[in-house]
């Protein structure tokens, strides 16, 4: 095999080289103190020769290897980075030490994104089928759980926070999750019946789609002020509305607010969905007598799927990214942990509150995005009239 | 039988069908040609209460349309399109198997129908039922667009441009099918085109439109040779009369005693396949299939006007 240059391998390598050129993780005498940045032969016992390990490697990706040679290569690069920055916490924290915290910094975080780039690059190289995608996700899930439970990164400071609100977190992963897709799904009930209606009545469609247009455009600080003295006085002065969770802060706002902030893609892609389904299928559809309902149930709506399914995508992603705003108005989830980490200059805490968002809004987008082709293969022939 | 009376369609106060008023025998071919705009695909959908009349009638069998829900009534007419518009997301049997499961049919009934209709349409049952639409060629997933429309064996049929969609070739060859598959399962069928040939080769009569009125309703000859209007003899085209003319008549109908050398003559083709084949060959005679043979002298006397005069 020739050797030849691979760009994006190029790119990789001058990310992660800069990446261990700087500081590995950052020592700090306490959670709040701004620290002393280590490199990678300064913060592990073994480090210069894991330094020296993971440069071979990320200069070797510049070169033209076969993409499965690649992507085992960038996975253990990945595994090391990570395992680096565990070995590091435990070996720089001084034993009975609780208030020292070693946080990653930026060449971590380098490194994370040159490894993770080469693993999605070599991934999308190779053309998996669909099913290994499946199990590939399912397999890099399940990895970083274990490495997660292994203790491995007990020391890491992220965790060391972790540990401290263990209870709370999972508190908060529950309202996170309630958040994200009880907005999606409460936005399914009403989009749905919503864009169906306005596919059948062409007149509703400018006013709807312009009032949800509007509504997607005020910011969500905005909307909560505009909220929060609405529902404050729904809650104090119509019987029984506070009984029934109406409230001027707390879960409820943010479950109308991201609510709201769904309707417009639900509606609108269900619309494109239903008009993208061929003419002449529905006029035939109705001429061998379909009734509406099974018009709806047997034709069009299984054509739309793709696109449904592309919007309960991005709602659902957008979702789990927005309600990080509703720790704002104290109505829990990951946000919780940001802003009382914003509040008290703690990175790590925020860190706590936005790091699972982040896995959480990938996981769920890579895994609809897969149900999305296997719907788009069922239903492959969207045709032109 | 279909009785069409005083039928009219009216849209924001212009008339798309104004007072159609024909009737198509049991077991005939009706065409409805037109310009487009001349209301022939209004006309059509009303009978299947696609566009409901604002007045009139369609008495099916002497029944009145209009009694029961529409949805009812299409389940016992067949409709194929132009585009075929079948379902692209179900297989082949389920496509055609449409309108038996809307019926009710159980399972087992309406897998040997599906088989025994991809067979009538020349489409071997254990190739083509489980393909998608998408990948069949223009020419089978038109012919499963008919299947579908026949699958409940309905006494009507109605198609709009079946064959629009399709290249001249292959064009041909589904008119005959469709013809041959008409004559065997005796099915009422009132097809729409804007082809003049078209509605020649199928229809047993033609009914001309012409701004949403009826111009014109009868046999193919009769349209040729004596159009009611200057507008029906442009739709014919001058150019093509006589061809169509011959195209009506077999070959073996006008297959005269003698002797002609050369290549014989199906005994089916028409006398226009007859025309050019002398053309083509140089001959003054072609011996028929079954004995006799066709001098050209007889082709010019057919297509003559003292011939239809005569008639």
């Amino acid at each position: 095999m020739s050797l030849r240059l691979d760009r994006p391998g190029l790119l990789f390598a001058a990310v992660g080289l800069a990446g261990l050129a700087l500081p590995l993780v950052q020592f700090k005498a306490n959670r709040i103190v701004p620290g002393e940045g280590l490199s990678l032969p300064a913060a592990l016992p073994m480090g210069l020769l894991m330094l020296l390990g993971l440069g071979a490697v990320l200069l070797a990706g510049c070169l033209r290897w076969s993409s499965a040679l690649r992507l085992a290569a960038a996975a253990a690069g990945l595994a090391a980075v990570l395992l680096a920055l565990g070995g590091a916490a435990t070996s720089l924290t001084p034993p009975d030490d609780t208030l020292a915290r070693v946080a990653p910094a930026t060449g971590f975080w380098l490194l994370l994104l040159a490894f993770a780039l080469m693993l999605t690059d070599a991934l999308t190289r190779l053309r998996p089928a669909l099913w290994l995608r499946v199990v590939l996700l399912v397999v890099a899930v399940t990895a970083l759980a274990a490495l997660l439970g292994s203790g491995l990164l007990d020391g890491v400071s992220v965790m060391r926070e972790y540990a401290a609100r263990q209870d709370m977190f999972l508190r908060e992963a529950q309202a996170h999750l309630v958040l994200a897709f009880g907005s999606l799904g409460l936005a399914l009930l009403v989009g749905l019946p919503l864009g169906v209606a306005l596919y059948q009545a062409r007149a509703l469609r400018g006013p709807v789609l312009s009032v949800l247009n509007i509504l997607q455009t005020i910011p969500s600080l905005a909307l909560f002020g505009v909220m929060i003295p609405i529902f404050g006085w729904i809650a104090a002065n119509v019987p029984g509305a506070a009984q029934a969770g109406v409230a001027g802060i707390g879960l409820f706002p943010a479950l109308v607010a991201l609510f709201l902030y769904s309707l417009l893609p639900v509606v609108s892609n269900t619309l494109t969905g239903l008009a993208g389904v061929n003419p002449a299928t529905r006029e035939a559809a109705i001429g061998l007598g379909l009734t509406r309902v099974q018009l709806l149930g047997w034709v069009l709506v299984p054509l739309a799927l793709p696109v449904l399914l592309a919007a309960v995508r991005i709602v659902l992603v957008q979702n789990i990214g927005l309600a990080v705003i509703a720790g704002l108005i104290g109505g829990g989830g990951f946000g919780t942990f940001v802003f009382q980490g914003l509040n008290q200059t703690a990175m790590d805490l925020v860190l706590l509150g936005a790091l699972p968002t982040i896995a959480l809004a990938l996981v769920a987008g890579i895994a609809l995005d897969l149900a999305a082709e296997a719907a788009n293969r069922r239903a492959p022939a969207r045709q032109g009239a | 039988m279909i009785e069409i009376r005083a039928l009219t369609k009216i849209y924001d106060g212009t008339p798309a069908v104004e007072d159609v008023t024909l009737t198509v025998e049991p077991g005939q071919i009706a065409a409805l040609v037109g310009t487009s705009g001349s209301g022939k695909t209004t006309l059509l959908r009303m009978i299947n209460r696609l566009v409901e009349p604002t007045s009139g009638q369609v008495l099916i069998d002497g029944r009145d349309t209009r009694e029961g829900p529409a949805h009812l009534l299409r389940r016992r007419i067949g409709y194929a399109i132009q585009g075929h518009g079948l379902f692209p997301h179900r297989t082949v049997a389920q496509n055609i198997g449409t309108v038996p499961r809307l019926l009710g049919w159980p399972a087992e009934k309406i897998r040997d129908r599906v088989d025994e209709l991809l067979t009538l349409f020349q489409m071997e049952p254990d190739a083509f039922r489980d393909r998608m639409p998408f990948d069949l060629s223009g020419g089978q997933q038109q012919r499963v667009g008919v299947a579908r429309a026949l699958a409940a064996k309905p006494d009507l049929l109605l198609m709009d441009e079946p064959f629009g969609a399709l290249d001249p070739v292959i064009r041909a060859k589904a008119q005959a099918d469709l013809r041959d598959i008409q004559r065997r399962l005796g099915t009422t069928l009132i097809l729409v085109t804007h082809d003049m040939e078209e509605a020649v080769t199928l229809g047993d009569r033609i009914a001309v439109m012409d701004k949403g009125r009826l111009v014109q309703y009868a046999p193919p000859s009769e349209i040729l040779t004596a159009p009611a209007t200057p507008f029906v003899r442009d739709l014919i085209g001058l150019d093509q009369r006589p061809f169509h003319l011959l195209s009506l008549t077999p070959a073996f109908a006008l297959a005269a005693e003698g002797h002609a050398a050369g290549p014989v003559l199906p005994r089916d083709a028409s006398l226009r396949d007859a025309l050019a084949e002398c053309l083509w060959s140089g001959r003054d005679a072609l011996p028929v299939e079954g004995g006799g043979v066709i001098t050209l002298a007889a082709l010019r006397a057919q297509a003559a006007p003292a011939a239809r005069a005569a008639e």
